[in-house]
């Protein structure tokens, strides 16, 4: 029952109990550890890639729904934004422990490529369900707009 | 000194300069050596050096014995091999051994700028290489705010040498002085002419040199330093954003299987009874495994319960779903958090061990002109990094192999000798990278498990705790009731001041029946209370733990800070005085306080008082800096309120400003936050200030939501959202950082913004709002609003 997901690409045969989520394919079958697990239950955000250019949380999603997807992952995500929201989450050293981090940059990410100047509410919303416990969030909410600045 | 004496650094010559018996690493005896022959020519043309090729030296060449005994000698890797720290490759890589563990306090960066400026490092070239456990590397137990404080010397001294053999290995090329070797960015040159060798290129001759004493190696001058308090941009920040580099959650080992444990819900409880027939029948399931049952003290000893092994996390999740199980519930069935806070609160009530006295506090309550008492609670604690412990283990037979979040790989190693009875050489303990840590990482317990299992199923193990088992079956911080007595004169001056605190001691997890809080605990925020009154009394209560209490973020400081600052505010109120104004009336004139000579058992932090002394005029210089940054006294809209607190902990002086909005509802924004902090000497202003917004905010966070209940014993609260943390809406839009600058010794960073937050909070609030709250969290997980009404008096 092997089941084939494009990811940041690439397809790939997968051989994963039936329901199993995408975070734990990615992590456990495939070996690609970017993406975080936090809380399994779509509350932190460590979780978060892009399916179809949209941010979902990778723990609550089972694998074999997404057969016909384009996942994005931390390892793979590319583009204008992307490279933007990198380039700021460097500049400001926006990480601290960085574990939360694969995760917002995903959500940054995404936010961008849908609002090309988010006002602080924009960022708030987008940005929200991203727990950081070493509380990056100014340093966040600083580089985001600095990306958006620089596109 | 030594290089003061070689020509390597300016200034005045001290007197170790004429000792004529230190020695010169010159004039050895070589065997061959071909200067820009054609057979040695690296091909390099290093620029600046029109016309020069670089020779590339022998080190074969020379003549030389082994390094020797030298306490700096012993690294793996690399050419040249002087210390524990550096090791230099041909190619002029310079591997800078870290021996704390990162977890966002950008140890890899800070430990690297040190060892990195005295070495005169090309940074470009600086790789960390993470230490193993090894008691070679000295305390590695990365809590405390001190990896900086415990290193930046001996850091310092490790670089210096190397370099300090650089230069000698460059001499003896040249045939000259060491005098006229200068050292610079990776490069040793001749400065008769313009000749140069790289550090790759010196690397095998100068580690076969012998290590200069440490008392032969002069520092450089602060005003050489080019990394020291510098704001160098992360070494680990770029692979983040890549999704590279390795957490404890990340190892992958071949033929790898991944456990999860279902644990009794109450500490020392145990499996009466369980069924894994639906558990095995899950896919990708592969067994169980008993663990075996723990009983006080907690050690870092796992918890029992039953192990699920399976191919993959998720199965292995679905598995301990399956499980059926009849638990015992141990001695600590009857804890509940509730009753336990009345218990607390009477005993903070009544009369407790005296751990500081000055004059005499009844006396001085008797003759006041007004009196007042306040009674603060704040509870239990989980620390919730982001990445829960995770350790994976591989034992062979013979020997065991361990990855993972530790804090502490040292204390790993040993604890894993200890609790599975293997000789602790045939154990490797590997810190990886930690998703946070906060203090739960610094206890091995679940590197135990994860070798515990390994040792059963034979294979490397992977052992994931879930977010429900971060929450439910933590080190907590330690729930703790406060009591507050003081006594005014006519003009609202205080003349007494008595403090009791009880709480559950740290020590509670490591020795059985410990009750009573230790003198290491009262040190942080109580026994140092740096206030000038007549008559001041610090007293302790004793409090039975029913959970394992461990250490947090800035530990007892942050319910002693609370108590303390808000109650020098509750004053402040009383005498119709300013609560800024008040609180440095509190801290009084110019001096320097010595818990001990009040009867305190004092240690503060492991530094000497000469070195790190309590010196009010520190604290005061950081009141008045976060009050001005905050434009204190500025008229403010309806519900809004400014609040402050000053607290040292950790060697460091926090003064920590907030302004909240309170809508008449109750509902709760924080516009701006301005802190001032005085660490003396900072190795990185950008990673500071990164701290200092974290650590804050961790404070509100837990202030504001916090809260480990427990039911019959087992903890209510399970996963994100009912223990709750601050998300980035409920940041605040201003937050402004003053780091005082300073050249007094380093103190600690990562912990010092965590105690002034809550009770600048609390305090900020009671402006708003004319409500004081005692009682964390202000808000809870469930809840929206504040307990205020905007009624009362203000
Ligand atoms: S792990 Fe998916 S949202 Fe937390
Ligand atoms: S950077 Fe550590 S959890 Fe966000």
């Amino acid at each position: 029952m092997a089941v084939t997901l494009t990811i940041n690409g690439k397809a790939q045969a997968i051989e994963a109990a039936p329901g199993t989520p995408l975070l734990w394919v990615l992590r456990d079958h495939l070996k690609m550890t970017g993406t975080k697990f936090g809380c399994g239950v779509a509350q932190c955000g460590a979780c978060t890639v892009h399916v179809d250019g949209q941010p979902i949380r990778s723990c609550i999603t089972p694998h074999d729904t997404l057969e016909n997807a384009k996942i994005a992952t931390i390892e793979g995500v590319e583009g204008s934004a992307a490279a933007a929201i990198r380039e700021a989450w460097i500049a400001n050293d926006v990480p601290q422990c960085g574990y939360c981090q694969s995760g917002q940059i995903m959500a940054a990410t995404a936010l961008l490529e849908g609002t090309a100047n988010p006002s602080d509410k924009d960022i708030d919303d987008a940005m929200s369900g991203n727990l950081c416990r070493c509380a990056t969030y100014m340093s966040i909410r600083r580089a985001i707009k600095e990306a958006a600045s620089n596109m | 000194m030594f290089l003061r004496e070689i020509g390597i650094l300016p200034g005045p010559a001290s007197d170790a300069a004429n000792d004529t018996s230190l020695p010169r690493f010159t004039n050895l005896s070589r065997r061959s050596f071909v200067t820009g022959s054609g057979l040695f020519v690296l091909g390099v043309t290093l620029t600046g050096c029109s016309g020069y090729v670089e020779p590339d030296v022998d080190a074969d060449a020379f003549d030389l014995p082994d390094a020797g005994d030298s306490p700096l000698t012993q690294v793996t890797g690399g050419d040249a091999t002087p210390s524990l720290w550096i090791a230099i490759e041909k190619d002029g890589t310079v591997k800078i051994t870290c021996h704390r563990s990162e977890m966002g306090q950008q140890v890899w960066t800070s430990m690297a700028q040190i060892v990195a400026d005295e070495l005169e490092a090309d940074w470009d070239k600086v790789e960390i290489v993470q230490a193993l456990g090894d008691p070679r590397y000295g305390d590695q137990n990365t809590d405390g705010s001190r990896s900086v404080r415990y290193n930046f010397h001996r850091l310092r001294v490790a670089g210096a040498a190397m370099r300090n053999m650089l230069e000698a290995a460059a001499a003896n090329v040249w045939e000259i002085d060491a005098a006229q070797c200068t050292a610079q960015e990776g490069v040793v040159s001749n400065t008769g002419n313009s000749d140069t060798l790289s550090y790759g290129n010196l690397a095998k001759l100068a580690g076969r040199l012998p290590v200069p004493p440490e008392d032969q190696i002069s520092l450089k001058t602060r005003d050489e330093w080019r990394f020291i308090g510098k704001e160098i941009p992360s070494l680990t920040v770029p692979l983040i954003t890549r999704g590279e580099g390795t957490y404890g959650i990340d190892v992958d080992r071949p033929g790898m299987v991944y456990a999860v444990i279902a644990r009794p819900p109450q500490v020392f409880g145990s499996v009466r009874n369980f069924d894994d027939s639906a558990a095995l029948k899950v896919p990708g399931v592969l067994q169980t495994m008993k663990m075996p049952d723990a009983a006080a003290p907690a050690l870092h000893q796992p918890l029992g319960g039953v192990a699920v092994v399976a191919s993959d996390t998720w199965a292995a999740i679905q598995g301990r779903n399956a499980l059926q199980i009849a638990w015992d519930r141990g001695p600590n069935a009857g804890y509940n958090s509730g009753a336990f806070a009345k218990q607390m609160k009477a005993t903070a009530n009544r009369k407790g061990a005296v751990k500081r006295k000055r004059g005499d506090v009844d006396a001085g309550l008797a003759d006041a002109a007004q009196r007042i008492e306040a009674d603060y609670y704040v509870p239990h604690l989980a620390h919730s990094p982001m990445e829960p412990p995770v350790a994976t283990a591989q034992w062979d037979g013979e020997k065991l192999e361990c990855w993972g979040c530790v804090q502490d790989p040292q204390t790993s190693r040993q604890s894993l000798a200890d609790l599975l009875g293997i000789e602790v050489d045939n154990i490797t303990v590997h810190a990886t990278w930690l998703g946070g840590a906060f203090g739960r990482k610094s206890k091995p317990d679940f590197m135990i498990e994860a070798a515990l299992i390994a040792k059963e199923v034979g294979k490397p193990v992977k052992l994931t705790w879930t977010r429900e088992d971060e929450v439910r079956h933590g080190y907590y911080h330690s729930v703790s009731a406060q009591h507050c007595e003081a006594g005014l004169d006519a003009q609202g001056n205080c003349t007494s001041y008595l403090h009791r605190t009880v709480f559950p001691p740290i020590a509670s997890t490591f020795v059985k029946g410990m009750d009573a809080p230790t003198d290491g605990e009262l040190g942080l925020g109580l026994t140092d209370i740096p206030f000038d009154m007549p008559n001041l009394q610090v007293e302790a209560g004793d409090a039975k733990a029913h959970v394992r209490i461990g250490w947090l973020r800035a530990v007892s400081n942050i319910y002693h800070a609370f108590s303390v600052q808000s109650f020098a505010a509750e004053m402040a109120h009383v005498a119709g005085r300013d609560q800024k104004d008040y609180l440095l009336e509190l801290i009084g004139e110019e001096r320097e306080i010595d818990p001990s000579a009040e009867g305190a058992n004092y240690a503060n932090y492991g530094g000497s008082m000469e070195e790190y002394p309590i010196a009010t005029a520190r604290l005061a210089h950081v009141v008045n800096k976060a009050a001005q940054m905050a434009d204190w006294g500025r008229s403010l809209p309806d519900g809004h309120g400014l609040g402050i607190a000053v607290h040292r902990s950790f060697l460091a002086y926090v003064a920590t400003v907030i302004e909240v909005a309170v809508a008449p509802d109750g509902s709760l924004r924080i516009p701006g936050i301005w802190l001032s902090i005085d660490a003396g000497t900072v190795i990185n202003p950008r990673h500071a200030r990164a701290q200092m917004e974290g650590g804050t905010i961790f404070g509100l966070s837990n202030a504001l939501y916090g809260e480990i209940t427990a039911k019959d014993g087992a903890i209510e609260q399970d996963n994100f959202p009912s223990w709750r943390l601050m998300r980035m809406e409920e940041a605040p839009r201003a937050f402004e950082v003053d780091i005082v600058e300073s050249n007094a010794a380093p103190a600690g960073v990562g912990e010092p913004p965590t105690p002034p937050a809550a009770p600048a909070l609390a305090n900020a609030i009671f402006n708003a709002t004319g409500t004081r709250l005692r009682t964390l969290p202000l808000i809870g997980a469930n809840g929206n609003t504040l307990p205020v009404s905007q009624s009362q008096d203000v």
